[in-house]
């Protein structure tokens, strides 16, 4: 399998991931690229991995499975209260009918943040994430620094995170140790009200359906 | 286990590091991995998630810290080829040394030899599409305080270490699920109710500690093994 091509075909229409990647080019292979690579040649040569396996990857988790859905799915929620009123009580059934990909949905939790009350999402015991709805997850929130601190400390570390909680307000932290998965639903930004689904769905970031971050107004996050 | 996968609380990890506008993949190895992780899992090298999540817990310790998480899966889909008997560790590093590694370098995978042919026998049979089942109803009502095991157990096991030997309140009834402490050993599903249980923050850190705060708490789903009830007058 050629590396140009994957590189290629993964990041066309990005030029500054290009050059990201461009810049992995010319940098030592780390002993895991090296040993991922060795374990990839074993596999198709013993017939156990697909040569399209890798590019499958890329192209269902890099493409097309992301926040979007989860921003759809918040926006929807901003605008139509019955539909708010499904996703809160039965998220699993409310968005069955937009049959994300991805997985990691079978049970689908969303806890709505208000004025009073701020939710955040982690696992401490490994990374469980909702990928159909937020994609695969960042690498920080797989990283022992917010696996760690999040339940023990969240409103320091959402501090210096960049979002400051007032100490009246309430901080509940979903730590996701079975198969439910958790997503939040962000308070809607002010001065909003004449921005349609899709221009609203376009203002939700992934971090505000973890719950790291608020959406403070129209293109701007906390 | 009382692994180092365990971080929930914590101490010296520092600062969160976010990167703006990350790729999801930051290169290409890494999805590689990702395509590997399911080829052994299709092989038979994993038979669900639960034993995925137990070979990823069981890597090298401070390779699973220092490897970072498509390592920390390299690890654990090494463990499980090489103890289903799919590949060999010998024929592997070869193909290191083939690529310019050095099979010196620490490697995440630590394989237990005795376990290789049990493996691959029990691998034949497909997991279910969801782990949710039917076991009617559970011990445990919305609003039953409950008390989590003290347990410290050498398998797989999803009660987080700073969760243990603590007072909550049941929130939520999620109804059967597949029981990861047995499923990820091969020893069936055995279903149990599952349950979001809510804590304290004074209760999960200490009532005098700097972390507790009145308005904070952390929600934990958890199975009815894991729990027992509390009569009142305990506190």
């Amino acid at each position: 399998m050629n590396d140009d091509h994957e590189h290629h075909d993964h990041n066309h229409n990005d030029s500054r991931h290009h050059d990201h990647e461009h810049e992995h080019k010319h940098e030592e292979k780390s002993p895991q690229a090296i040993r991922a690579e060795a374990l990839e040649s074993l596999l198709i040569e013993k017939g156990l991995l697909s040569e399209h396996a890798v590019d499958d990857v890329i192209t269902n988790y890099a493409q097309r499975v992301g926040p979007m859905n989860g921003a759809l799915l918040v926006a929807r929620a901003w605008t139509d209260p019955e539909f708010k009123q499904r996703l809160l009580s039965n998220a699993t059934q409310a968005i069955a009918e937009y049959d994300f990909k991805g997985g990691q949905v079978d049970h689908l939790v969303v806890v709505e943040n208000t004025p009073e009350r701020h939710n955040a999402v982690v696992c401490t015991l490994c990374s469980c994430y909702p990928w159909a709805v937020l994609g695969l997850p960042p690498k920080w929130y797989k990283d022992p620094a917010y696996r760690s601190r999040i339940v023990r400390e969240p409103r320091t570390l959402l501090a210096e995170m960049g979002l400051s909680l007032d100490t009246n307000i309430e901080i509940r932290v979903w730590d996701s140790s079975a198969e439910v998965r958790y997503m939040v639903l962000p308070m809607r930004p002010e001065n909003t009200d004449n921005l349609t689904q899709d221009e609203l769905a376009a203002l939700v970031s992934r971090d505000s359906m973890i719950g790291v971050e608020v959406l403070c107004q129209a293109g701007q996050s906390s | 286990m009382d692994g180092i996968h365990d971080l929930g609380g914590k101490h010296g990890f520092g600062k969160v590091e976010r990167q703006a506008d990350a790729p999801t993949f930051a290169a290409i190895w890494e999805a590689k991995v990702f395509a590997i992780m399911r080829a052994t899992g299709a092989a038979g090298g994993w038979k669900n998630s639960d034993q995925f999540r137990h070979f990823v817990e069981k890597i090298e310790p401070t390779a699973y810290l220092s490897h970072g998480y498509y390592g920390r899966w390299l690890g654990g889909a090494e463990t499980a080829l090489v103890e289903a008997g799919l590949i060999e560790t010998e024929q592997l590093n070869k193909r290191v040394e083939k690529l310019g590694g050095n099979r010196n370098d620490l490697i995440a995978a630590r394989p237990q030899p005795s376990r290789q042919t049990a493996n691959l026998q029990a691998s034949l049979a497909r997991p279910a599409k969801t782990a949710q089942r039917d076991v009617g109803e559970g011990l445990f009502s919305i609003g039953d305080t409950v008390l989590t095991s003290s347990e410290v157990k050498p398998g797989h096991t999803r009660l987080p270490a700073y969760a243990r030997n603590k007072f909550g309140e049941i929130v939520a009834l999620h109804g059967g699920w597949v029981y990861p402490d047995s499923n990820a050993h091969g020893f069936g599903e055995q279903p149990a109710q599952l349950y979001t249980v809510k804590f304290a923050s004074s209760e999960l850190w200490g009532e005098t500690s700097q972390y507790a705060e009145a308005n904070v708490s952390v929600f934990l789903d958890l199975f009815e093994p894991y729990l027992q009830t509390c009569p009142a007058t305990e506190r």
